[in-house]
């Protein structure tokens, strides 16, 4: 199977030089289903902002769709960012804009036609079952409404990779496991890897996953 | 709105500095034109031994536009009743030869001083009446006027450009969350700065448009033409074309690099 990450001694750490991951070696295969585990403070989100490349680090390797990371150009990390769907704990919308032109963000950047983009997004917005609710602003929404739509805007232009930082963190529990049927249908369906950032595995998922947990700045795999 | 006051906040700082940096230019115009009315009614008078070619006047110092000698009959006149022809005839070649010297423009205090300097190096030229005491107050009254509204313009300029600042924090605060979350999905640098250069483009032709129509409303005003007319100026002290340019250069220049400056300032902070 392809290797859709790849990290080799992989050193993470914040401006005040404070190792926060310290040379861990993983990889993760194309289509796979991972939570990355830990306590507060361990790195988890950490090593998640180096996947997309929110954060820069000076030693070791990491390959993302082919990407090294490392050293990477302005013009690189935005064609591999075009790849990739990315999900906050604070949903990360822009507030000045409808929910429909939020979803639509990633497929105009990628070069899709308007017509088709508003097509995409009537779709998506079904599928996330909020198209009751198009048009509206993200602040006329609940925060379960809100993560639906930046899931919708991250599974918008189909990526390879999803990235979800605690996706559920602040969700009741019926749109937590939309959530959850969400990111489980792109991995099912499409074989998008998904790589989740969470405290809390759910129980009742209906996808084979890997788990990594992460502690003293090490990375284990766990199953 | 809300849209309304995005735009309100830098169109009201540009319209500012666009009226202070007209009504500069405006009263630049008004004081040259009336100092042109004034070095048209001015000269100055020299008085000479003998006579001298106009030429040789008009190369002694640059400032001299033209050569007129007066005519003594005026004087003689008073005199010539009691006298025979050929006495008068005598006492014109006897009298010393009047020049009125007209100016190119409204010399400054120090210009006529040199003029009079320059015309005394002849040894014809015996006597410079410059009418220096009332040069000097009208001379010094443009100036105290044209230092006032310069002043007032600086003033204004320097408040809104410290404004403006305060502005960018929040303007920055702004943009800087939507700039965030398109650089996160690979937006390349054009398009996550469009909107905020689409807006400042936007806010400069507002506040162009809105200096343009003021200027142009006050310029027809029936009080300021009377005004105008009052101390002689006739000549047209907005011009709408060249005006409308200058506003939208200075406008757009002052957006591009507030744009610009938020756009360099932006940090990715996830």
């Amino acid at each position: 199977m392809d290797k859709v990450i790849v990290a080799k001694d992989l050193s993470l750490s914040y401006s005040n030089n404070e190792v926060i991951i310290n040379k861990v070696n993983f990889s993760i295969d194309s289509g796979s289903f991972v939570f990355i585990t830990g306590a507060s403070g361990s790195g988890k989100s950490t090593l998640l902002k180096s996947l997309f490349g929110a954060l820069s680090f000076k030693h070791g390797s990491l390959v993302v769709g082919g990407v090294e990371l490392n050293n990477i150009s302005g013009k690189k990390l935005n064609f591999l960012r075009r790849h990739l769907g990315i999900v906050f704990q604070d949903y990360k919308l822009v507030r000045e804009w409808s929910i429909d032109k939020n979803i639509m963000l990633p497929l105009l950047i990628n070069g899709y036609m308007k017509n088709v983009a508003n097509a995409q997004v009537d779709k998506l917005l079904k599928h996330v079952r909020l198209n009751h609710q198009s048009g509206k602003y993200p602040y006329e929404l609940s925060g379960g409404e809100q993560q639906r739509v930046a899931m919708a805007r991250a599974l918008a232009h189909n990526p390879i990779i999803i990235l979800a930082d605690e996706p559920t963190g602040n969700l009741d529990e019926y749109s937590s496991q939309l959530i959850w049927n969400l990111l489980e249908g792109a991995n099912n369906q499409l074989k998008t890897t998904v790589i989740v950032v969470t405290h809390n595995i759910p129980k009742n998922l209906n996808v084979t996953y890997r788990h990594l947990h992460i502690e003293y700045g090490s990375v284990h795999e766990i199953c | 709105m809300k849209s309304v006051r995005n735009h309100l906040s830098l169109v009201i700082a540009l319209v500012s500095i666009l009226f202070s940096l007209q009504l500069y230019f405006v009263v630049e115009r008004s004081i040259d034109a009336y100092k042109k009315n004034l070095s048209n009614n001015y000269s100055v008078i020299a008085v000479s031994k003998e006579s001298l070619a106009t030429e040789d006047i008009k190369a002694m110092n640059k400032l001299i536009a033209n050569v007129a000698e007066l005519s003594p009959d005026n004087v003689i006149k008073r005199l010539n009743s009691d006298m025979k022809n050929t006495n008068i005839e005598l006492l014109k070649l006897s009298l010393p030869k009047f020049y009125k010297l007209s100016l190119a423009y409204y010399p400054t205090p120090k210009e006529i001083k040199e003029l009079r300097e320059d015309l005394l190096k002849s040894k014809s030229i015996t006597k410079i009446e410059d009418f220096s005491h009332s040069h000097d107050t009208v001379y010094k009254l443009l100036l105290l006027f044209k230092n006032v509204v310069s002043l007032f313009a600086l003033v204004v300029l320097v408040v809104t450009v410290l404004l403006i600042f305060k502005e960018l924090r929040i303007w920055q605060y702004k943009h800087n969350e939507r700039m965030t979350i398109m650089a996160l999905f690979g937006a390349p640098l054009w398009l996550r700065s469009a909107v905020l250069f689409r807006l400042a483009i936007v806010d400069a032709l507002i506040a162009s448009f809105v200096t343009l129509g003021s200027f142009v409303y006050l310029s027809s005003s029936p009080w300021i033409l009377e005004q105008f007319n009052n101390i002689g100026i006739n000549v047209i002290v907005f011009d709408i074309l060249n005006d409308f340019l200058m506003i939208l250069g200075v406008s757009v220049s002052i957006s591009i690099l507030l744009a610009s400056l938020i756009v360099i300032g932006h940090k990715e902070e996830v």
